[in-house]
């Protein structure tokens, strides 16, 4: 396209494609530049300027409120029980769900047999229901198992509707894989576990990555089974924050919801910004193959 | 399927240790899937013919749950509101994303940069997004107010307090959340498409944006679909993007359908008419993505 000299309306054109552009990526920006400058300011501060106006004094008073003595309800204690509780429900939920997709997928593409083309039909229809068709279900089954432990109802869920896409991620990738390699290692001796082990496993580290992370963000940042699933003093960081910012009692304290919430965001921003090519990835795979 | 079929000179412990380890081991997943989606629906659907209230009955009554449900002016009121947010939603984010996708295909500088920018909202919980535009919406302290320290004194912008407008901001922050997700899928797509045909368009001296709407797009068919799968997915259970940015209020005015399920089946003791009001859901979900993905199958089945 630009192989011949430009013309002045190319030119404008091209202006034009940017300054959109740049429109577009200060409207995603804005509402987070709002939040940090927020959480930094005093409520005087607040009330005075404006969305835009930058704190005058970078205040760390709202970012310790949040963490240590922010009230959700009757309870002062901040986030940080809450940001615990999510990261020690998430990780083995991530863990769990993820190397069971991954024996999943390897099943369903090295070691297929008769009806399992068919489950896993089965399992992708799962990934287009809404949850709140098993809900009412899923709370009758984890009052009778007598599973009191928030975090744990909540590994417990998070797996079960975690694994249509762990499976899916690994299944898709798998059968890109040549059989040979497994029959090959097969001849010789090698078992189930063996081949998975030595075989498969060293090469999967993307599609292990896209599992994690797709993982990581859906859990830590579910809030329907978490209000659902989980009560008081055991629920998750997403629960908490909805509770903190709809509390009716006292002073609205606008500085400390934004530091709480970022403080709900970073874990999964992080994650975006180490592996964020992973991300996009298992973004159209697990929606798009779905 | 038994293990004699393997029974032939090199039969051996591990032999049959291959034949019946996957399935064990796949086992655990075939009974969640099973138990967690086919047999939870069944019982939900069980449930909304019941009379349960706050706990579960399970003497058939007909179908009474459903006379309640349609007869119910909140749940319509939450499938209006579905549709208008739904509808808004998904034309928004598709029209932005298709744009966005197309001029950050036009050879742009930054475009990884300008791309990351773009999706980062995605990594966000919904709850974390609708405080953000809560406060941004704030009509004391918001976008009003910097307005008027503008200088423009006269502008008022309440959608958020303003039972005819709030939908609309629930539109606004699911659009901010979801659009550059849109563009990621368009740009994938765009970069598929393949480069000999436009090159021969623009021999024929087709200009760049006929190109666009008259090979490049429409070649973007099979994006289209997945892309409105999805976003019309996400419309159907969104629930905590509205609990964050307006608790379904005020009054009613942006309540949803999930936010009925949620109230009715576990706040306010009406188990069968949250039964009821999920099977609905679950109608609604099908009735959007049945008719595509089949479509879909059998082209790929043709194809």
């Amino acid at each position: 396209m630009a192989d011949y000299p430009q013309s002045l309306q190319a030119k404008l054109i091209r202006f034009g494609i940017y300054a959109v552009l740049v429109l577009m990526a200060l409207w995603y920006l804005a509402p987070l530049y709002v939040m940090l400058s927020t959480s930094f300011k005093t409520l005087d501060e607040i009330r005075a300027g404006n969305l835009l106006s930058l704190p005058g004094t970078f205040s760390l008073d709202a970012w310790s409120a949040a963490w240590s003595s922010a009230c959700t309800g009757v309870e002062c204690g901040g986030m940080k029980r809450y940001f615990a509780n999510s990261l020690t429900m998430m990780i083995p939920a991530v863990l769990i769900s993820t190397l069971v997709g991954a024996f999943n997928g390897y099943i369903l593409s090295m070691w297929r047999f008769k009806g399992s083309d068919m489950f896993f039909m089965a399992l992708l229809i799962g990934t287009f229901l809404p949850f709140q068709v098993v809900i009412l279900p899923m709370a009758q089954v984890l009052g009778w198992l007598e599973l009191e432990n928030s975090t744990g109802r909540l590994v417990l869920v998070h797996v079960i509707y975690g694994l249509q896409f762990t499976t899916l991620f690994f299944r898709n990738y798998y059968v890109t894989v040549p059989g040979e390699l497994v029959k090959a290692a097969r001849i010789d001796g090698a078992g189930f576990f063996r081949i998975f082990f030595k075989i498969l496993l060293p090469i999967s580290v993307p599609t292990i990555m896209v599992c994690l992370i797709w993982q990581t963000t859906q859990i830590w940042n579910d809030y329907l089974f978490g209000v659902v699933f989980s009560s008081g003093e055991g629920q998750p960081m997403t629960v908490a924050l909805n509770n903190l910012v709809n509390t009716s009692t006292g002073v609205k304290q606008y500085n400390v919801d934004m530091a709480a919430a970022i403080i709900a965001a970073l874990p999964t921003l992080l994650v975006y910004m180490v592996g964020g090519k992973y991300f996009v990835r298992g973004l159209t795979a697990g929606a798009v193959k779905g | 399927m038994t293990a004699s079929r393997q029974g032939a000179p090199g039969f051996s412990i591990s032999r049959l240790a291959d034949v019946i380890l996957p399935k064990l081991v796949l086992a655990p997943t075939v009974l969640a899937c099973l138990v967690g989606f086919y047999v939870f629906i069944g019982w939900t659907a069980w449930l909304s013919f019941t009379e349960s209230r706050l706990l579960p009955r399970y003497e058939w009554a007909g179908f009474v749950q459903y006379v309640e449900l349609f007869g119910n002016e909140r749940w319509w009121g939450a499938m209006q509101n579905l549709g208008i947010f739904g509808g808004l939603f998904i034309l928004v984010s598709m029209a932005l994303g298709l744009l966005m996708a197309v001029l950050l295909d036009q050879k742009i500088r930054f475009e990884g940069a300008i791309r990351t920018l773009y999706l980062y909202p995605m990594a966000l919980s919904f709850i974390v997004t609708g405080t953000a535009w809560k406060w941004i919406l704030n009509p004391g302290l918001g976008l009003e107010k910097m307005a008027h320290d503008w200088g423009f004194t006269g502008v008022t912008f309440d959608w958020i307090i303003n039972p005819d407008f709030a939908i609309y901001t629930v539109v606004i922050a699911g659009v901010w959340q979801s659009s550059g997700f849109v563009m990621a899928l368009f740009l994938a797509g765009l970069r598929g498409v393949d480069d000999s045909i436009i090159k021969a368009a623009q021999m024929d001296g087709a200009s760049l944006p006929t190109i666009y709407t008259r090979i490049i797009i429409p070649s973007l068919r099979p994006v289209f679909l997945s892309a409105f799968m999805i976003l019309a997915h996400i419309a159907v259970k969104s629930f905590d993007l509205v609990m964050a940015l307006t608790g379904g209020g005020p009054g009613f005015a942006t309540d949803l359908p999930s936010i009925f399920m949620y109230q009715h089946g576990f706040t306010r003791g009406q188990l069968g008419l949250g039964a009821a009001s999920a099977m609905m859901m679950l109608f609604t979900a099908c009735a959007v993505v049945m008719p595509l993905l089949y479509s879909e199958l059998r082209r790929e089945r043709r194809g």
